[in-house]
């Protein structure tokens, strides 16, 4: 058992709940239950906002699994890496304003609620929470197994434990605070990733001696890790700049980030959000994977790609600051896990229990019911963490992708478009799942079609079926105006 | 026709600020990283003991971008109300 590193980690786990215990409180004290639980009341100022955004997006694979591969591919990666500032501004420059003003006018609290005023259609309805329940659940589940494998190996605890462990912590406070707890948390979390990485990256260019030093040794071990190709020279610049589309503008279309696009309170705290969202995206995406190139001539022979952060901070920094560092990682699991078990509960209990299945539910049970869906969905997902079967493993491959094709044009288009209906916005949801998965066979057997990652087809594709089918069927245009 | 809410006015320009943005923002990370970076390795110079093409591309063109996204929601951005404003309580 590895108590130094131990320590700090629970230390930061207590942190986190008094937050959480904090945010049920002001909870109780709430008028209108559903916006406060799953929207935190629309009130989050800049800060809070901008960090949200940036923890709920930066995952695991952002903390383990992209400086791994950094480690494994050079500079290349770095670059590749870099291609996500967009996204810092992005989404809340095309939502925008607009989006935050049809939101409050049409009372959406999620995501769908805002399709389900845009298209007036129940078939949208079901057809995006089917994917949001089905897609972000597996990708939950598979982040709660990457935390319990982080913790596990940090820790010296036995996987089970490790499981019990993070999925305690986060299941009580996301079930007792809601959205406002997942929200502060998630500001905390941003700023131990943002202190972690950087404290983690000088600390590596010191044990390297020095950048130049570093560069010259990569140099001397192969001399395409330097370049923007690869160790193999096979990053093609095409493949490269498909991920603008997956992890940059494509990211609009993530129902996790979309709704927290109409959570803050007004255009200042829009406005802060922009500037700190972008710094804050930059650099922890920068600082990140120049560590795993960096790591790279420390400590040579790394096999498996998520160990290298790991491992690189007990080797140059002393154990109980590798501790406190190495609850950024868990802090960014931890922040997308919160987000998007409370986003399933949202699509279950608004978008569907309170849609159309008890719509005259009274207060109290509305209450229990959020309360009860929370902390069940979070029990199942432990439950199958413990032992994980395929058919999730195999849903988590889609959950990004899939999602983005999915949803990117009926939020766009249905915000901007005033010819989108309803039919277009299923074609497009329709096309986009299905050529995604279809796509990612094909692209298994034959190799990468045209050379670029699998989201870039089924993006354009949905886009075509969404003009096509609003053009052709039930043409109407939509007035933004009305009251 | 009915005249178009001021404040979507305001929201239509400043997305196409944002996608305006992102161009700009892709030519400037392309263009240093595979315009530089195409040489042969020998041919590289190093700034801060960086690869040039990855420091102009990722490093510099990330703080462009900063500074860029500062100028612009401070002098472009206008703040709007986002509660209508009759039944605003």
């Amino acid at each position: 058992m590895n108590y130094a590193v131990l320590v700090p980690m629970i230390v930061f786990l207590l942190i986190i709940f008094f937050i959480g215990y904090w945010a049920s409180r002001k909870l109780s004290a709430s008028s209108n239950f559903i916006s406060d639980y799953f929207l935190g009341g629309r009130e989050l100022g800049g800060f809070v906002l901008a960090m949200t955004m940036v923890a709920t997006y930066g995952s695991a694979s952002s903390f383990l699994g992209g400086p791994g591969t950094a480690y494994t591919m050079g500079f290349g990666w770095v670059l590749l890496a870099m291609s996500q500032v967009v996204t810092g501004y992005f989404v809340l420059m095309i939502l925008g304003k607009k989006y935050a003003i049809m939101a409050r006018r049409y009372k959406a609290v999620t995501m769908i609620d805002f399709l389900k005023s845009r298209y007036d259609s129940t078939a949208v309805v079901l057809l995006s929470a089917l994917s949001i329940i089905i897609f972000l659940f597996s990708a939950m589940a598979a982040q709660w197994i990457g935390g319990a494998r982080l913790v596990e190996s940090l820790t010296g605890l036995s996987y089970n434990s490790a499981l019990f462990l993070f999925a305690a912590s986060v299941l009580v406070y996301v079930t007792i605070g809601g959205f406002r707890a997942v929200a502060l948390t998630d500001a905390v979390q941003g700023a131990v990733m943002l202190i972690g990485t950087l404290v983690l990256l000088i600390a590596v260019i010191i044990a390297g001696g020095g950048i130049p030093n570093i560069v010259n040794d990569l140099i001397n071990e192969n001399p395409n890790l330097v370049t923007p190709y690869g160790a193999s020279g096979d990053l093609s610049a095409a493949y490269v700049s498909s991920f603008w589309i997956l992890v940059g503008v494509g990211v609009v279309g993530l129902p996790q980030i979309a709704v927290r696009a109409m959570s803050y309170k007004n255009s200042r705290s829009m406005h802060r959000a922009l500037i700190i969202g972008t710094i804050v995206t930059g650099f922890i995406m920068l600082n990140m994977h120049l560590i795993g190139v960096f790591a790279r001539p420390v400590l040579p022979g790394i096999e498996i790609g998520d160990k290298v952060i790991p491992l690189i901070a007990l080797e140059t920094l002393p154990p109980w600051v590798a501790g406190i560092v190495l609850a950024a990682p868990m802090a960014a699991i931890m922040s997308t896990v919160d987000s998007l078990l409370l986003l399933v509960s949202s699509s279950i209990v608004k978008d569907v229990y309170l849609n159309y299945i008890k719509p005259d539910a009274t207060i109290k049970t509305i209450k229990r019911v959020s309360f009860g869906v929370t902390g069940i969905l979070g029990i199942i997902v432990f439950l199958l963490a413990l032992d994980p079967p395929d058919l999730l493993i195999f849903l988590n491959l889609f959950a990004f992708g899939g999602l983005e094709a999915a949803f990117i044009w009926p939020i766009v288009l249905g915000l901007y478009w005033k010819w989108g209906n309803k039919y277009g916005a299923i074609a497009s949801m329709a096309t986009g799942i299905l050529s995604y998965i279809g796509l990612h066979f094909y692209n298994l057997e034959n190799g990468n079609l045209f050379g670029v990652h699998t989201v870039t087809l089924p993006v354009l594709l949905s886009l075509v079926a969404f003009i096509a089918f609003s053009l052709l069927i039930g043409r109407k245009a939509y007035n933004y105006n009305v009251r | 026709m009915e005249e178009t809410d001021w404040r979507f006015k305001i929201a239509h320009r400043e997305a196409r600020i944002g996608v305006g943005l992102a161009l700009f923002n892709f030519v400037w990370w392309f263009g240093f990283a595979y315009g530089m970076g195409s040489r042969p390795v020998e041919e590289y110079s190093y700034v801060f003991g960086l690869p040039d093409w990855f420091f102009y591309s990722c490093v510099v063109g990330f703080l462009v971008i900063a500074v860029l996204v500062i100028v612009i929601v401070k002098f472009f951005f206008v703040e709007v109300p986002f509660e209508e404003e009759e039944d605003s309580q």
